[in-house]
C-alpha cells in the first residue's frame, strides 16, 4: 500500500528543492548584509558580475568548479556505496603529494609522460589514503566517518612534514616545494581556445576541467552501466540484499572508498598542475569538505554535481570580487554566505520537502486509477 | 450538519472517509458503524486499505474528506494523542514497547504524570492491579519486556491501552505472531473485554478468526467497503469471496508422486546466530525431488538461520549440508550464494524487503539481484540493459505483475506484486531446489493462490522445495511433510495427512508428538 507522503516528481526533487534551498540561503545572507548597512541586491549583482560577467571571472569560476567536481564525485561515489567519506580533504592532500613525487621523478621530459603519471600518482595516493579507513570499516567495523576525519589531520601533518622537510624548496622558508618541471604544467583552456582561433582572456581554468568532466561521465557509467556499479549500489542500499545477491559488502566498501579517494586525490591536478605549479601547504583549502555539500546539492548524480560545482565556483569567485568592491563585505562575510549555502543545500536538503509534498498533495491529480 | 440529539448508536462511525496517496485511493468513501460493546471485525486483503482506515481512526493520518464520529460526536484527530484522549487505544501489529524497560515502565510511558518516576510508578501500580483484577490479567509488571513471550507482550500492549483509558480498542493483525494456543488466550481476553463493555475493532485477514470472535464484520476491498454482515449470518467462504471479489478455490491439485533423489540433505547441522548464541542444534533433514517439506514454528526458533545456512548466507559450525550430492557447507565453510544458484538452488528470502529486494531500486534492477553475473545480464562487466529490460517485461507478463511498469521502484508495488517479481526472478532459471521463506507474507489473497499453485506446479514437475512459513494453513495446503522447529531443533516431522493445527501448535510450543500428550501445555 502506498503509505506516507506524496512522492515528488523528479523536477521538483532535483531542481525546485535545490533552488528553494539556495533562495533560503540567499535570503538569510541578505538579512545579514542588510544588517551591515549594505544593499543585498547590489551585493548579489556584484557577485554574479564577478562570477560570470567577464572572461577572467568565468575562468576562475570554472577553475574552482573543477575542484568541486572532483571532490563532489568522490563524496557521491562513496555515498552510493553507503559510506560517508568525510576524508576528501586528506585524500586530496595525499593526492597532491603523490602527484608531486610523480612529476619530480619524471623530471622535465614531456607533458605526455609527466601528466599521465601525475594523474596516476594523485589517484593512487588518494586511493591508498582512503584504503586504510575503508579496510578498518570493512574488516574491523571502525566507523568510516570517524576514521576519515581523523585521517584528514594525519594527512595534513604528513603534508607539512614533507613541505618543511624533504620536499621543501631548497633554501626556502615557506611550506612549499620547488617549482614543478615546466613540462608538467597543464594547458590552460585559454591556450586551447587560442589554438582553435578563439580569443579568451588568460585565467587559471585549465584542461583538468575536462578531466573532471570525463571523471563525471566515468562515474555515471560505472554506477549505472556496469555490473560493478550495480553491486556497489546494492551494497550501499541494502547490505542484507547484497549478501543475498552474492555481493561482498566489505569488498564493495574497500573498492568504492579507494575510487572515492582517487577522485578526491585528483583535485590536485587542477590546483597544483593547473595553477600553482608547486606543492603548497594547505592547497586543499577545504574543497574536500565543500565536496560534501556539492554532492548533496547535486543529489549524488554526476550532472547535479557538475551544476552544483559551478554554483559553488561562482560563489567563491563572485564572493572575492564583492570583497574588492565593497570594503565592508569582507572575506568573512563571503565565507558566511558560502556556509549558509552549504547549510541549506548540503546539510538540510529536505528542509522544504514536506512543504512541497503538501502543496503537491493538494494539487489535482492528472491521472486517476 | 446539525442533528437532533439522540443516544449514539455507534461507538465509532465513519461517513464517506476518503484518503488517497498519489494515484492510489487507499480509502474511497468508507462508511461504517461499530456498535458499542461489540467485537467488530474488519477483513480485507493486504493493500485493501485496512491499515489506512485504522491509521485515520487513530489519528496517524488525516482524512482527505469524510467524517469520523466517536460516540456520536464528530472528531478530527490530528495525532494519536487526540484519539487516545477520546478513549481509542490501538495495539499495533509491531508492538510499540521499549524492550529493556519493564512492563510497568512501558505502560506508564507517555502518561508518567509526574517528573518523579517513583511516584508515577507507585500510583500506576495500584491502578494497574485493579485493571488486572477486572480483566483477568496476570502480567509480570517488573519484568523487562525483552524477557517476555510474544503473547505476553501483546497483553502488556492491551493493558497499556486500557490504562490510558481506552474504551475502544483497535487490534491490528493481533494474531500474526502468536501460536495457536496464544491465539485462543487472546480470543478469550477479547471476549472478556467485550463483556466489560469495551468495543473491539479486530482487524485481520484470517477468516476463521473473524468467524471465531466477532459479532459483526466489515469487508474492505480496494479501498471500498464492499459489505457489512452479522458474523452469525455469514460464512468464511462468503467473506473470502467478498474480499477478493471472486470465488477462491484454496484446494491445490496435487499429484501424489515423489521421486527418490534426495536433493537437499542436512546432517547434524548446528550454527550460531548473529549474537553468537546457538541457533540451530543437530538439524537433520532431507528434501527429495518432487516434494515440499514445510517448516513450521513460532518465529525466532531457528527457521531464519535454517534458511540462511541452506542458502549459503551463514556458515555451519557442525554437521554438513549437501545439495545434489555435493557438500556445500561444512566446518565454517559455505559455498557462496552465486555458486549455489549456479548449482540450481533458488532462494525466495523470508524477509522480502530486508533481504529479497532493494526497495529503492526499480523493478528491472531487482530482477537481476543474485543473477547479475549471468552472461545474459552482464558481459565484460557491463550490464546488458536491453536484455534486462526485456527479461523484466517477460517476468511481469508471465506473473501478471501490476502495474506493468518495470521502471517503478519496488517499493511502489504491493506486497503481492513484489513477491510475484521475486518468484519470477527465482524460477526463471529452472532451479532444481527452491528454498522459500514465508512465501505469502504480506501478500494478498489473489496472489496467494497463484503462489501456492506455482509451488505445487514446481513440486509436480519434480523440483524439491523447502518452505518455511508462519502460516499453518499454508503449510497444510502445500506441504508433503511438515517439520516443526522449536528452540533450534526439529521437534518432529509429520506427513501432511497426520498433521493438524492442534498437533502442530503443541509441537511448536516444544512438545514432542510422541508419546501422546494428554494435557494442553501453556504456550509461552
Amino acid at each position: 500500500m502506498a503509505a506516507g507522503a506524496k512522492k515528488l516528481p523528479w523536477w521538483a526533487d532535483g531542481l525546485l528543492l535545490p533552488a528553494l534551498n539556495l533562495l533560503a540561503a540567499f535570503f538569510v545572507s541578505g538579512l545579514v548584509i542588510l544588517a551591515m548597512g549594505e544593499n543585498p541586491l547590489e551585493v548579489l549583482s556584484l557577485l554574479l558580475e564577478g562570477a560570470f560577467g567577464f572572461e577572467e571571472g568565468i575562468s576562475y569560476t570554472f577553475y574552482y568548479a573543477t575542484n568541486f567536481i572532483f571532490t563532489g564525485l568522490a563524496v557521491s561515489l562513496a555515498f552510493h556505496a553507503g559510506h560517508f567519506n568525510i576524508g576528501g580533504e586528506g585524500q586530496a592532500m595525499l593526492g597532491g603529494l603523490g602527484l608531486t613525487f610523480a612529476v619530480f621523478m619524471i623530471g622535465d621530459v614531456s607533458p605526455f609522460l609527466s601528466v599521465p603519471l601525475a594523474i596516476i600518482g594523485a589517484a593512487v595516493f588518494g586511493g591508498a589514503w582512503a584504503y586504510v579507513p575503508a579496510y578498518l570499516q570493512a574488516k574491523r567495523g571502525s566507523h568510516i566517518v570517524i576514521t576519515t576525519i581523523m585521517f584528514n589531520f594525519i594527512a595534513s601533518a604528513v603534508l607539512a612534514y614533507f613541505l618543511v622537510g624533504p620536499l621543501q624548496r631548497p633554501g626556502g622558508q615557506m611550506p612549499e616545494s620547488a617549482d614543478f618541471p615546466e613540462s608538467s604544467s597543464l594547458m590552460g583552456i585559454h591556450e586551447m581556445l587560442a589554438g582553435l582561433g578563439i580569443n579568451f582572456e588568460e585565467g587559471p581554468m585549465n584542461i583538468s576541467l575536462l578531466i573532471a568532466l570525463l571523471c563525471a561521465v566515468g562515474v555515471w557509467f560505472l554506477l549505472w552501466r556496469t555490473r560493478f556499479g550495480y553491486e556497489l549500489r546494492v551494497a550501499g542500499q541494502n547490505q542484507s540484499a547484497a549478501r543475498f545477491g552474492g555481493i561482498s559488502v566489505s569488498r564493495m566498501t574497500i573498492i568504492a572508498m579507494m575510487i572515492s579517494g582517487a577522485l578526491a586525490g585528483m583535485m590536485g591536478l587542477n590546483e597544483l598542475l593547473g595553477d600553482q605549479h608547486r606543492l603548497v601547504g594547505g592547497f586543499t583549502q577545504g574543497y574536500g569538505f565543500v565536496g560534501i555539500a556539492v554532492a548533496f546539492m547535486g543529489r549524488n548524480h554526476p550532472i547535479g554535481i557538475i551544476i552544483a560545482s559551478i554554483l559553488f565556483g561562482a560563489l567563491y569567485q563572485g564572493g572575492s570580487e564583492v570583497g574588492f568592491e565593497i570594503s565592508s563585505i569582507t572575506n568573512d562575510v563571503i565565507i558566511m554566505i558560502q556556509g549558509l549555502v552549504i547549510l541549506f543545500a548540503g546539510a538540510m536538503p529536505h528542509l522544504f520537502k514536506g512543504l512541497l509534498a503538501r502543496i503537491a498533495g493538494k494539487l489535482p491529480n492528472r491521472s486517476s486509477v | 450538519m446539525p442533528k437532533p440529539p439522540q443516544p449514539p448508536k455507534y461507538a465509532i462511525e465513519t461517513r464517506d472517509l476518503c484518503k488517497r496517496f498519489g494515484d492510489v485511493r487507499a480509502n474511497d468513501h468508507i462508511s461504517l458503524g461499530i456498535a458499542g460493546g461489540t467485537i467488530h471485525g474488519i477483513v480485507g486483503e493486504n493493500g485493501a486499505g485496512k491499515s489506512t482506515l485504522l491509521k485515520m481512526l487513530f489519528g496517524f493520518y488525516t482524512p482527505d474528506s469524510g467524517d469520523i464520529f466517536v460516540c456520536g460526536e464528530p472528531v478530527s484527530f490530528v495525532s494519536p494523542a487526540d484519539a487516545m484522549a477520546r478513549g481509542i487505544g490501538m495495539v499495533h501489529q509491531h508492538f510499540m514497547l521499549v524492550e529493556p524497560f519493564t512492563v510497568l515502565e512501558n505502560i506508564i510511558l507517555g502518561a508518567e504524570g509526574s517528573h518523579k518516576l517513583g511516584d508515577a510508578k507507585t500510583a500506576a501500580r495500584a491502578a494497574l492491579l485493579e485493571l488486572e483484577e477486572k480483566f483477568g490479567f496476570d502480567l509480570p509488571l517488573d519484568e523487562p519486556v525483552e524477557n517476555l513471550a510474544v503473547g505476553v507482550r501483546q497483553r502488556a500492549e492491551i493493558l497499556k491501552a486500557l490504562y490510558k483509558g481506552a474504551e475502544i480498542l483497535i487490534l491490528d493483525e493481533p494474531t500474526a505472531v502468536l501460536t495457536p494456543q496464544e491465539c485462543d488466550q487472546l480470543f478469550d481476553l477479547v471476549k472478556l473485554l467485550k463483556e466489560q463493555g469495551k468495543t473491539i475493532l479486530f482487524v485481520t485477514h484470517k477468516l476463521h478468526e473473524i468467524m471465531a470472535v466477532t459479532d459483526d464484520v466489515t469487508v474492505i476491498r480496494a479501498g471500498k467497503r464492499v459489505a457489512a454482515r452479522k458474523t452469525a449470518d455469514t460464512s468464511a467462504a462468503e467473506l473470502a469471496e467478498l474480499m477478493v471479489g471472486a470465488k477462491v478455490v484454496r484446494e491445490v491439485a496435487r499429484e501424489k508422486h515423489k521421486e527418490e533423489t534426495a536433493r537437499l540433505v542436512l546432517q547434524g547441522v548446528g550454527c550460531v546466530n548473529d549474537q553468537g548464541r546457538k541457533a540451530l542444534k543437530n538439524i537433520s533433514l532431507e528434501v527429495r525431488d518432487g516434494e515440499v517439506l514445510g517448516i513450521a514454528g513460532v518465529a525466532g526458533n531457528g527457521q531464519t538461520e535454517l534458511l540462511e545456512v541452506v542458502t549459503g548466507l551463514r556458515a555451519v559450525d557442525e554437521g554438513s549440508i549437501e545439495v545434489s550430492g555435493v557438500v556445500v557447507s561444512q566446518n565454517d565453510f559455505s559455498t557462496d550464494a552465486i555458486a549455489l544458484r549456479r548449482m540450481g538452488l533458488a532462494h525466495v528470502a523470508e524477509d522480502r524487503l530486508k533481504t529479497g529486494v532493494v526497495e529503492s531500486m526499480p523493478a528491472h534492477e531487482n530482477i537481476i539481484l543474485g543473477y547479475q553475473r549471468e552472461p545474459d545480464f552482464s558481459s565484460n562487466g557491463v550490464l546488458r540493459l536491453k536484455n534486462i529490460a526485456k527479461k523484466a517485461a517477460d517476468y511481469f507478463e508471465s506473473q501478471d505483475v501490476r502495474p506493468r511498469n518495470t521502471n517503478l521502484k519496488i517499493s511502489s508495488f504491493s506486497g503481492g506484486n513484489q513477491q510475484k517479481i521475486v518468484f519470477a526472478r527465482e524460477i526463471a532459471r529452472d532451479p532444481q531446489l527452491m528454498v522459500i521463506g514465508q512465501p505469502t507474507r504480506g501478500v494478498d489473497i489473489g496472489a496467494v493462490t497463484k503462489i501456492h499453485d506455482q509451488i505445487t506446479e514446481l513440486r509436480n514437475t519434480g523440483k524439491a522445495l523447502l518452505v518455511v512459513s508462519a502460516d499453518l494453513d499454508e503449510l497444510l495446503a502445500i506441504s508433503d511433510r511438515i517439520a516443526v522447529m522449536c528452540e533450534g531443533e526439529i521437534i518432529g516431522t509429520l506427513a501432511v495427512e497426520e498433521a493438524d493445527e492442534k498437533t502442530l501448535g503443541l509441537m511448536m510450543a516444544g512438545q514432542k508428538p510422541e508419546p501422546s500428550f494428554s494435557t494442553v501445555g501453556e504456550a509461552s
